[in-house]
């Protein structure tokens, strides 16, 4: 039985990763890109994934979704949605689930539609592959989706093109064409992240209605604290390839445990924090082919001591979430 | 208005139009007219010596296009800019040598503003070389490593080229390229935008203790409020190419007062979870072409009322604390 920050208790979770491994080899060696993660996410679960660039958040993700660009492989480990292993599944079994019972939103809403195609047809074609619907069903299907995601006058927006859409409408477009076929797990890789405050504001709002309304689990992979603490139920913080601290929200990100979660936290700007200066964090995320021994954030860390660099910690329970830090050790010897 | 003396730049009504038109066959064919876009209309700031000015706003407010104005890659379409009382010039060069040694610009992404052929030291020497300020190499390779040593790298990493380095790095090679004229202006567009969080704080940090050690002034743009409210004096707040506040950085934060200011702050995530209410973001930024009549947010804003669509608000004047382009808080229809 896992520990109940890993998961919230129950039998079956939807997505259960468990000690997922993700490679890439190269001629100079192996790098290991994801080393060890499992988490689970229930449904109707919104589970945030942060850190920074090179943590392996994203090919996390792209790993769930069977999209990890070559050279890039699963080299341990095991995915399982809804009980069912869809790692180990060759590329036509993973393309039915792909859309069909796992939707994915990317941050740039332009490369994710086809500039040549209108959105009527995106979203109408995306529909007949997946569900047993007249052509006629799909198009209605379609304008109430859009009506969903908010975008105004959706019967006439669907024989726009993509270009004639704003960033924002673009997103809820985007957002529109992965719950299609109305899939149970949605993977959004910085669904936010190209968008400007006030539209990020709007997609925020859009994504948690949409997740309490169809019971969709979410999998909310972004570099925003920010944008975790308006969404997220749980959070796992992820540094140089692994998950460094995971439990609640709101426990996370109030007192975090993991001396780098302290860090990053306290790097955040605020406003109203005028002239203060920034805590920081010295250095910068390991790159893949020196990540250092024992635990990945020693170098950096301020309360590294003898056993850091030697022993790899593993995710210890600290108060109600886990946290991969010898610092909790003792609590438990 | 007297100018202050301290006062080192100085926007006066600076416009700057773009022609977005059709190639001329186009219009000729299809009758189509000539269309311009106003990116920025009728701005008027002045800043003072010592202070970091804030421009905030979203993507395609005009904030970066008063950046580039300053800076003289783009020249006015209406309106005058002075540096230090010296104003533009006509012809080739937009500024005097003398003045254009005296302003730096820091750009967002230091991955594409870096010759990637080129080593370090010769990045950074750059401006050295094009304002003759050093005339020796070895005079210049000292110069150099004082400079990384400044922005808190080593001597020895001149002899590298721009791929070795992380983002916040590259970052830091930018402002010492920046800092190598010894400028007194540095505009800064979205100098962390393009970095992590915890490399960010790194680099604003640096930009603190630069500016307290060099006495620098900052013309800081930022799309991000939290940022603007760390690093800020004052803070300009621009909706569709016009400033619709001017305020104390303090001030703004603690009392925004235009409804557009207002809105920016409610959308920042809550990231303290406190679950203060607020009120959601309605519509979205307007087509820049067609700009709303009167005020450009009126569409957007819950206290438009019938003048708000006819009549343009202009920033009410004066000295004080807080100036705003608003005819509902003029009115007093909105609580302040």
């Amino acid at each position: 039985m896992p520990h109940p920050a890993l998961a919230q208790p129950s039998n079956r979770p939807l997505l259960r990763v468990s000690h997922l491994r993700v490679e890439f080899p190269t001629r100079r060696g192996t790098l290991v890109a994801v080393d060890d993660v499992s988490f689970d996410i229930e449904p109707g679960e919104v589970l945030g994934v942060v850190g920074e660039s090179g943590a392996g958040k994203s090919l996390t993700g792209a790993a769930i979704i069977g999209l990890l660009d070559r050279p890039g492989r699963i080299a341990a480990g095991e995915i399982a949605l809804e009980g069912e292993r869809i790692d180990d599944l060759g590329a036509d079994a993973m393309r039915r689930i792909r859309g069909r019972r796992i939707g994915a939103i990317f941050q740039d809403p332009l490369t994710s539609l086809n500039p040549l195609y209108t959105i009527g047809r995106q979203i109408t074609e995306t529909i007949l592959t997946h569900l047993p619907v007249t052509p006629r069903e799909a198009r209605e299907r379609a304008v109430a989706l859009l009506e969903e995601v908010g975008i105004p006058a959706a019967a006439e927006r669907l024989d726009h093109y993509p270009h004639q859409f704003s960033g924002g409408m673009r997103q809820r477009v985007v957002i529109a064409l992965a719950l299609c076929a109305e899939p149970t797990l949605i993977i959004a890789d910085e669904p936010t992240t190209a968008l400007d405050v006030s539209t990020q504001a709007q997609i925020i709002a859009l994504l948690k209605r949409l997740s309490s309304q169809h019971g969709a689990a979410v999998m909310l992979i972004t570099h925003d604290m920010g944008v975790i603490a308006e969404t997220a139920h749980r959070v796992a913080v992820m540094y140089a390839g692994r998950i460094v601290e995971i439990g609640p929200v709101r426990s996370v990100i109030h007192a975090p445990r993991h001396p780098y979660t302290i860090g990053l936290m306290r790097s955040i700007p605020t406003v109203g924090a005028t002239g203060a200066r920034l805590a920081q964090i010295d250095g910068s995320m390991p790159r893949l082919d020196a990540i250092p021994s024992g635990c990945p954030f020693h170098p950096r860390c301020p309360q590294r001591f003898e056993r850091c660099d030697k022993e790899r910690p593993p995710l210890l329970a600290v108060d109600d979430r886990l946290a991969a830090c010898w610092l909790y050790a003792s609590e438990h010897d | 208005m007297t100018e202050a003396p301290c006062t080192l730049v100085k926007l006066d009504a600076v416009g700057r139009d773009f022609d977005v038109s059709k190639p001329w066959l186009n219009r000729i064919l299809e009758r189509a007219p000539r269309r311009l876009l106003k990116a920025v209309d009728d701005v008027s700031i002045e800043i003072q010596r010592g202070e970091t000015f804030a421009l905030v706003g979203e993507s395609g407010c005009g904030k970066s296009t008063i950046a580039r104005l300053i800076v003289g890659l783009y020249r006015p379409s209406r309106g005058r800019i002075a540096f230090d009382g010296e104003a533009q010039r006509a012809g080739m060069n937009v500024w005097s040598p003398a003045v254009r040694r005296r302003m730096q610009m820091i750009f967002q992404d230091p991955y594409a503003s870096l010759n990637p052929r080129w080593r370090v030291t010769d990045v950074v020497a750059e401006p050295l070389r094009t304002h003759g300020l050093h005339r020796s190499r070895p005079q210049m390779r000292d110069r150099v490593g004082e400079l990384l040593l400044q922005v808190g790298l080593s001597p020895n990493d001149g002899r590298k080229y721009p791929h070795e380095f992380s983002g916040g790095q590259r970052q830091r090679v930018s402002i010492a390229r920046a800092l190598s004229s010894e400028p007194e202006f540095l505009v800064c567009d979205e100098p962390t935008s393009a970095l992590d969080v915890s490399v960010q704080a790194q680099i604003l940090n640096l930009m603190r203790a630069l500016q307290e050690s060099l006495g620098l002034t900052y013309l800081f743009i930022s799309h991000n409020l939290a940022v603007v409210s760390q690093m800020a004096t004052r803070v300009g707040v621009m909706y569709l190419g016009r400033l619709v506040e001017i305020a104390d950085a303090q001030t703004l934060f603690s009392h925004p007062h235009h409804p557009y200011t207002r809105m920016l702050l409610d959308a920042i995530p809550d990231l303290a979870m406190s679950g203060r209410v607020r009120t959601p973001v309605a519509g979205e930024v307007a087509n820049p072409l067609e700009p709303p009549t009167g005020c450009a947010f009126h569409p957007r804003c819950p206290y438009a009322n019938s003048r708000c669509k006819s009549e343009r608000p202009e920033l009410t004047p004066g000295l004080s604390h807080t100036r705003v382009a608003c005819h509902a808080i003029e009115e007093g229809r909105l609580p302040v």
